[in-house]
């Protein structure tokens, strides 16, 4: 007797095994912004997955010159204010050739609730945008504290523009599992972009 | 007529599909859980399959307060770990204090032509709460033509309140094949987990 059919199609053209090791990252969640104040994730950051992977797809603002930022939860999403220390380094370089930058420069935290920046001088051209990822490793942790590393890339948003590189790391001071994650400007809204939640498989 | 098998199992208990199928681009090969362990070692796996090799850290935790996370190589199957390499490495850090902050390369950590143990984290803590995670990805280790690169970045709080972000580089100087890896501490035992994949 042929073997047609299991779950939903023809066997040589089955979807899903959910037992069986697939790739990672897998696709959790896409969150697109459209004229939107902040864009949180306030579902699906647990156990699950030990490392978590956000990636930033042209994320436009409304206002110029504005920092895009985030910040991280423990009480699912009522309040992003963890405390956080954490490192800063650009890479710049300008359109024009006239310079370039390396080095240390404080858009970092020490023990502060504030969001942390992740893109800075953000600018609203029709074409400007920061575009770039995100790694949060083992939220759930209920022992030690929450290590993330971030690189995105951005136009700045000054005459002549550069191309920035930003290099961020650091880590929530808690032991209280991480639950929510929240991004937005530093002022007005999201206009436009995509941010996307992936779980690496544990 | 009941369906009971297709290839190696119960169809709801296959547990591998052929290669051709397509899957994600991360392939995890291998988990292992330290738990006072003296070193973690991947000995199988790391052939021609793939082209790169990811080993992500969660939570790596030391015995030993003050100490550095290292790795090295084999070609042997993991007779030996002394493969020679050349290397780079710098850090940022800022205190937990807000007293210092600094983008440096440090040459103390970095290696030229030499066996020993490469660092990727140093100075990570033993608190309860201390940690190291990143990744570390190794570029095509079965090649017999070319020396084998590997990039690292991780990021911890450190035994002395300082966040720092740790990023190392280099090469493994061989044409042999590199068919396993070893992860291990400076001094000391430590926990944690360390899972290798394999990139597509």
């Amino acid at each position: 007797m042929p073997l047609l059919y299991h779950n939903n199609n023809s066997i040589s053209n089955v979807t899903s095994f959910a037992q069986v090791p697939s790739g990672s990252p897998v696709l959790l969640s896409t969150a697109t912004a459209s004229g939107s104040a902040s864009i949180s994730f306030t579902s699906g950051i647990d156990s699950t997955y030990d490392s978590y992977v956000f990636k930033f797809i042209n994320i436009h603002p409304a206002t110029d010159n504005v920092s895009f930022t985030f910040n991280m939860s423990t009480d699912g999403g009522s309040n992003y204010n963890v405390v956080k220390t954490t490192t800063s380094f650009p890479a710049n370089h300008e359109e024009n050739d006239g310079a370039y930058n390396f080095g240390y420069q404080d858009f970092d935290l020490a023990q502060s609730t504030s969001y942390q920046i992740l893109a800075r001088l953000v600018g609203t051209e029709t074409d400007d945008n920061v575009s770039g990822s995100m790694t949060l490793f083992n939220p759930s942790s209920t022992t030690f504290v929450k290590h993330f590393i971030s690189t995105t890339n951005n136009v700045l948003s000054i005459s002549p523009p550069y191309s920035e590189e930003m290099f961020i790391a650091g880590y929530g001071n808690t032991t209280s599992a991480i639950n929510a994650i929240r991004f937005q400007m530093s002022s007005g809204n999201i206009d436009a972009g995509t941010i996307k939640m992936y779980g690496i498989k544990a | 007529m009941a369906l009971i098998s297709v290839s190696n199992n119960a169809l709801q208990n296959i547990t591998v599909i052929p290669a051709s199928v397509a899957s994600g681009a991360l392939v995890l090969l291998s988990t292992q859980t330290a738990s006072s362990s003296a070193s973690i070692s991947f000995t199988s796996g790391i052939d021609s399959t793939y082209d790169s090799y990811v080993f992500k850290f969660i939570d790596i935790n030391p015995a030993t307060d003050n100490v550095d996370f290292t790795f090295n190589g084999s070609t042997d199957g993991g007779s030996n770990y002394n493969i020679t390499k050349t290397t780079t490495f710098f850090n940022a850090y800022h205190d937990e204090a807000d007293t210092g902050t600094a983008l440096t390369y440090q040459g103390g950590n970095d290696q030229a032509q030499s066996t020993a143990f490469t660092i990727i984290a140093t100075a990570v803590g033993n608190g309860a709460d201390e940690s190291v995670s990143g990744t570390t990805q190794l570029f095509n280790p079965s090649s017999s033509v070319f020396v084998k690169h590997f990039i690292s970045n991780v990021t911890k709080n450190s035994y002395n309140d300082y966040c720092i972000n740790d990023y190392s580089a280099g090469y493994f100087n061989t044409t042999s094949a590199i068919d396993a890896v070893q992860f291990k501490m400076s001094s000391g035992n430590f926990d944690g987990i360390i899972k290798m994949y394999g990139v597509k």
